[in-house]
């Protein structure tokens, strides 16, 4: 008896703060299931799809490939989440990270492991000097990071895309595109035959780094301090503009990173909105906001994020069903569990 | 020189880059008067655009778009209003979500209802007919701009003065910003915070539907996908820049207006437009910027 009330008190210790997700996933895929049949499609059939398109076969290794970049840009929307700041610029920091690496993988006159480096960290710095433009907006101007970030993500692709339109543009292809990048300065395939690539470990080992950061560290206990209660933060001694900051710097190098790692490693070009066009972001945002900024969670809703988006194409290949449908689930989830209050609770 | 850059084209230009801001802004300005932060205004577009294509297309006239894209941008608010005015959520979040929701399901119904991915268009739908004002439309350089628009244009130009009037002339008014102001209070006296902020943001989701028809069916008849290109976020800064009174809100909108069509002129001169089509997001930052800036030095030297 006292075994099975304590099994049970963990259980809801543990899994409660998840029945609320749970609902609200039953929710979204109700209402998707909906909107197919609204549309004349079988609920079943596209359900079917979705799951056997994730993780059938070959499937898997897309989804893996997938989780990457959203995992990356998952962290990237979290770090700031953790303090309760709001990233939205992450496509932009994305794009001038992906291009920054394309040029110098292209030009640099270096040994190949030495342009690679280069490539890697030029992404980062650059999408990190991005996005600490929104945090001095803020800190020097006041002008909130929800509306600086999304703001500046316009100049940033407008920059890239004029880029390779003209002085960059690779006139063999029919894309506005760089050239394309030498094998040595690419990042490698991790696992033959498939599309898993190094980027692979880079963000694995990113994302323990900012749980053990988060778990165990003092920047993780300030972080998660001031997304609590920021007033009680300040008055713990924590200093919120260079935290603020700090967090943008974070973020736009992940962010920056991924884009790195998205053209030296899969698409071996900067083609103009091709980083972009997958939303990547907008998963990764809404992964983040999923597990409230907390980076096991938001890995974990990343990958099955990474998932439904393969499950998609193949969704959209076998029964035709469009893909952007799982962009609609995706947000029907964060919309049902916010507006019930379940997560992110008013401050 | 001159003269051949800021024409007749330019203006009638800014006057239709004006229209679907300044219908959100009002949505944004109501919203911030009653204590709610709205972001959705974006998504709340998008979906009237769609609506007010889908009702051309399908209702075959005008009028079934304009009663599309107010139904749909105030169904839409719906959610809003319900998370946010009714169950307390988080309105940050839930803006978050509905911008997505918006651009996820409007791409969705293009693909299945239309058939297409990118853009919809049909030279056959009902756009929205250009009137004449007599006297106005003779005058010089501002003749076309001021004189020839559509009527929704003239429809937004009244909504400013009738929405600052409403805000600061009227009983209703009072307690609507008594109850962004001073929640408690304001509920003490008897004034239904619930209420008005569902009224408020089901309004705000009606203007932004016409937003959206002014964005789809005003100039060309057409929807594309995520057509409205941060023109929401743009109406949440002009709301900050006029801090949420209309008149100065509708200056705010008039500058960004003015610079989108700076933009398309300077295109016209050869720059390259991507770099061009950043005008906009450019002005509105660095006003916003400036205004932060002047705003600060003013606290400093009160403290």
């Amino acid at each position: 008896m006292k075994i099975a009330a304590d099994v049970r008190r963990h259980l809801t210790r543990h899994l409660g703060p998840l029945l609320p997700i749970v609902g609200a996933v039953a929710v979204g895929f109700g209402v998707c299931g909906l909107i197919a049949l609204w549309v004349g499609l079988s609920p079943r059939l596209m359900f079917q799809q979705l799951m056997i398109g994730a993780i059938e076969g070959p499937q898997l290794f897309e989804t893996v490939a997938r989780a990457v970049p959203l995992v990356g840009m998952t962290l990237a929307a979290a770090i700031p989440l953790r303090a309760g700041i709001v990233n939205l610029g992450a496509d932009g920091q994305l794009a001038l990270g992906g291009c920054a690496a394309a040029i110098v993988a292209l030009y640099l006159p270096a040994p190949d492991l030495v342009r690679l480096g280069v490539a890697l960290t030029a992404g980062m710095a650059v999408g990190s000097a991005y996005a600490a433009l929104a945090a001095a907006g803020e800190i020097y101007a006041g002008v909130p990071l929800l509306l600086s970030t999304w703001l500046l993500t316009y100049p940033a692709k407008g920059l890239c895309g004029y880029l390779v339109r003209s002085p960059l543009r690779d006139p063999s292809t029919a894309w506005p595109s760089t050239a394309r990048i030498a094998v040595g300065s690419r990042l490698g395939s991790l696992l033959p035959g498939t599309p898993v690539n190094q980027g692979f470990l880079l963000i694995a080992l990113l994302a323990v780094a900012v749980i053990f950061i988060d778990r165990r560290s003092s920047v993780g206990f300030e972080l998660r301090l001031r997304g609590l209660n920021q007033r009680f933060a300040r008055y713990g001694g924590v200093a919120l503009n260079r935290q603020t900051l700090g967090v943008m710097l974070a973020s736009g190098a992940i962010a920056g990173l991924v884009g790195a790692i998205m053209v030296l490693g899969s698409q071996f070009r900067y083609t103009d909105g091709a980083l972009t066009a997958p939303q990547y972001s907008w998963s990764g945002t809404l992964a983040a906001l999923l597990a409230g900024g907390e980076p096991l969670g938001s890995v974990i809703a990343a990958v099955l994020f990474a998932a439904l988006q393969t499950g998609g194409f193949a969704m959209e290949r076998s029964v035709e069903i469009p893909r952007v449908l799982t962009m609609v689930l995706q947000s029907i989830v964060i919309l049902f569990l916010a507006m019930r209050g379940a997560i992110w609770k008013r401050s | 020189m001159i003269s051949t850059f800021f024409n007749a084209a330019f203006f009638d230009q800014a006057v239709l880059g004006i229209t679907p801001i300044l219908l959100a802004a009002m949505a944004g300005t109501l919203s911030e008067r009653v204590g709610l932060f709205n972001i959705a205004l974006e998504g709340e577009m998008l979906v009237g655009a769609f609506a007010a294509v889908a009702g051309s297309h399908f209702g075959g006239s005008l009028q079934t778009a304009v009663l599309a894209a107010i139904a749909a941008g105030a169904l839409f608010s719906g959610l809003l209003a319900v998370g946010s005015a009714l169950l307390r959520g988080n309105d940050i979040v839930i803006g978050i979500s509905l911008n997505l929701l918006a651009a996820g399901l409007t791409s969705f119904l293009l693909r299945t209802l239309f058939g297409v991915s990118g853009t919809f268009s049909d030279s056959a739908m009902a756009g929205l007919p250009r009137l004449t004002v007599p006297g106005v439309a003779s005058l010089p350089l501002l003749g076309l701009a001021l004189g020839h628009q559509n009527a929704l244009v003239y429809v937004s130009w009244a909504l400013v003065v009738v929405i600052a009037v409403f805000l600061n002339r009227t009983p209703w008014g009072l307690r609507l910003r008594g109850i962004g102001e001073q929640p408690a209070a304001a509920i003490a006296l008897g004034a239904g915070a619930t209420q008005y902020r569902f009224i408020v943001t089901l309004t705000g989701g009606a203007l932004c539907g016409l937003a959206g028809l002014q964005l789809s069916l005003g100039s060309l008849t057409l929807f594309s996908e995520n057509m409205t290109a941060g023109r929401g976020w743009i109406a949440v800064a002009a709301v900050m820049l006029g801090r949420a009174r209309p008149l100065y809100v509708a200056a705010a909108c008039v500058l960004f207006g003015l610079s989108d069509a700076l933009g398309l002129r300077l295109q016209g001169v050869g720059l390259p437009n991507q770099i061009t089509d950043s005008a906009p997001y450019v002005v509105t930052l660095a006003a916003l910027v400036i205004a932060g800036l002047k705003q600060r030095r003013r606290t400093a030297g009160v403290i």
